[in-house]
């Protein structure tokens, strides 16, 4: 049994009234790779978010190598430390790159906050080879590049800052498929020479079959589901996990049983809800 | 991208979109600012020089654009005059614009208590009135350029502030600005390197059309006799010296510096508003 890298327990995370998150509990093994799926408005963003830092958690605890990363990080060397922990992959590869930095001096900009004393240009080729990305495209602004292009140049800044776990919040979602068949390629050859952890959000099973070992799948916040990917995707315990795989069109697929099937669902849990309270 | 500049009602309906029109005004402000620039090389006499023999008198070979009631060459005080009529309105902009964007984006970024108190005490500024506050600060300190420049100044700083302010706030929900503060870059650095780059177009767009208005208003102040000294050539006050001629039937020296002035307000207002619209389409 390999280390555990990331251990999350009992995160909660309100907003008004809607609970975003709620109890959620995983651990992430070292160089592992888990799935966190769920329709929009699950809570699989937020709870990305807060791992990452960008959102305080109400309740809970985001653990890395068994140290606290929950509170807010205070000066220069412990917002360093915090970003070579964790680092995020963003959906949309058009809005996460600041469109007037070129590749090259947003990985620079990376590497000299990082590391201030490596040679920076050689370090900068590896990383664009290593996402596949030729050197032409570094002085390219993001404009210039395609989405997968783009999506390989945000893989590529994550990398520049060495994390031990990079999150990838529907890192996929925004490419058309054969774009997407490339970066998850390339994501799992990484994966195998880096041994980063891997945790991935998305909608997405197919995502989720090709690219981790363990998935959760969430509803309205809590985890509904969790265990090996192979085994949750071919016997789904939870109505949940069933619809979800019944949602994905393939051949005699009836979108009207499905919608049928959502409103019983909905229908015994809000039943259940209700008994709790 | 939905910013709006401030501008003054009576300007706000001139439409930069037509292409001549812009030309034309970016045309006149280059013309303005190179004469402003060469004017000691242009000017065809000293502008103090004193020609009593031909007061009030016409356009001549002489005298290009006439002569003023206390026998000045005109062209060469409207020439030289560039000069002080342009670098009031330049030193309002740029302090305007420089301590605007400071406030704007740590009201923006910071949000909370910071926002509040930055915000509010820059809307008393508006409360007040840019002009009463020029008059109040010349009338202590006495006439000089300074005063009145640092007056409006203070002035014309809510109004970048508030844009800074709002540009900010949409500025910072853009992913790219959470992927740097994931990165481990502090506020100051994204602010510095990021925002503040991101949003300068729009801002320097709001400071060109405060430029004009900032030289209407000091022209104002000159012409009340608070500005320039006396002798000091200025659009502003060539209208005030010029406006007893005018009653005596010889209004080219008073009529033509108020000509002066309309046209580089109009002209850079249009060139702002053009340079605001450029960057609204490029974002889309």
């Amino acid at each position: 049994m390999p280390d555990t890298v990331l251990e999350v327990t009992g995160l909660r995370r309100t907003f008004g009234t809607v609970r975003a998150v709620d109890d959620v509990s995983f651990t992430l093994a070292e160089g592992g790779s888990l799935g966190i799926v769920g329709e929009s408005g699950s809570g699989k963003t937020s709870t990305a978010r807060i791992i990452v830092g960008l959102e305080r958690a109400d309740a809970g605890q985001v653990l890395l190598h068994g140290s606290d990363r929950t509170a807010r990080a205070r000066g220069k060397a412990r917002r360093l430390a915090r970003a070579r922990q964790i680092q995020l992959v963003f959906q949309d590869p058009y809005l996460s790159l600041d469109p007037r930095t070129t590749v090259e001096a947003a990985l620079r900009e990376a590497l000299r906050l990082h590391f201030p004393d490596i040679d920076h240009a050689r370090r900068i080729t590896e990383l664009l080879d290593q996402v596949g990305l030729g050197t032409r495209a570094a002085s390219a602004l993001p404009r210039r590049l395609s989405g997968g292009q783009r999506q390989r140049v945000a893989i590529a800044r994550a990398l520049a800052v060495e994390p031990a776990v990079m999150v990838l919040d529907e890192a996929v979602a925004a490419l058309d498929v054969s774009v997407q068949a490339q970066v998850l390629n390339l994501l799992a050859d990484i994966r195998a020479q880096t041994g980063i952890g891997y945790l991935f959000i998305t909608h997405d099973l197919g995502v989720v079959r090709c690219v981790t070992d363990d998935v959760i799948v969430m509803r309205h916040g809590r985890i509904v589901e969790s265990g090996p990917t192979a085994e949750v995707l071919a016997t789904p315990q939870h109505p949940y996990t069933r619809l979800l795989l019944d949602s994905v069109p393939r051949p005699g697929w009836d979108p009207r049983q499905l919608a049928a099937a959502r409103r019983a669902l909905s229908l015994t849990t809000n039943r259940g809800n209700s008994t709790d309270s | 991208m939905t910013t709006v500049l401030t501008r003054r009602p009576g300007l706000a309906r001139l439409r930069a979109a037509r292409q001549p029109l812009y030309l034309a005004c970016l045309g006149f402000v280059v013309l303005v600012v190179l004469a402003a620039l060469l004017a000691p090389w242009l000017a065809p006499g000293d502008p103090n020089t004193v020609d009593l023999g031909n007061v009030l008198a016409g356009p001549s070979a002489d005298h290009l654009l006439g002569v003023d009631a206390a026998g000045r060459d005109t062209l060469s005080r409207l020439l030289l005059g560039a000069r002080t009529s342009l670098i009031g309105p330049l030193g309002v902009v740029v302090f305007a614009t420089l301590a605007g964007v400071a406030v704007g984006v740590a009201a923006g970024w910071r949000g909370g208590w910071l926002d509040s108190v930055l915000s509010r005490s820059t809307e008393l500024v508006f409360a007040f009135p840019g002009m009463l506050l020029a008059i109040l600060i010349v009338t202590v300190y006495g006439e000089g350029l300074l005063a009145p420049v640092l007056a409006l100044a203070i002035a014309y700083l809510p109004y970048v502030s508030r844009l800074t302010r709002s540009l900010v706030l949409a500025e910072r929900e853009r992913p790219y600005v959470a992927a740097y503060q994931v990165q481990g870059h502090s506020s100051l650095q994204i602010c510095l390197r990021h925002v503040i780059p991101n949003i300068a177009p729009v801002v320097l767009a709001q400071s060109t059309i405060n430029f004009g208005y900032a030289l209407i208003d000091l022209a104002g102040l000159s012409y009340l006799g608070l500005g320039v000294p006396a002798l000091t050539p200025d659009w502003g006050r060539m209208v005030f010296d010029g406006q007893t001629a005018i009653q005596r039937g010889y209004p080219l020296s008073a009529l033509l510096p108020c000509l002066v002035i309309v046209l580089t307000v109009v002209a850079f207002n249009v060139v702002g508003e053009r340079w605001a619209d450029q960057v609204a389409r490029r974002d889309r």
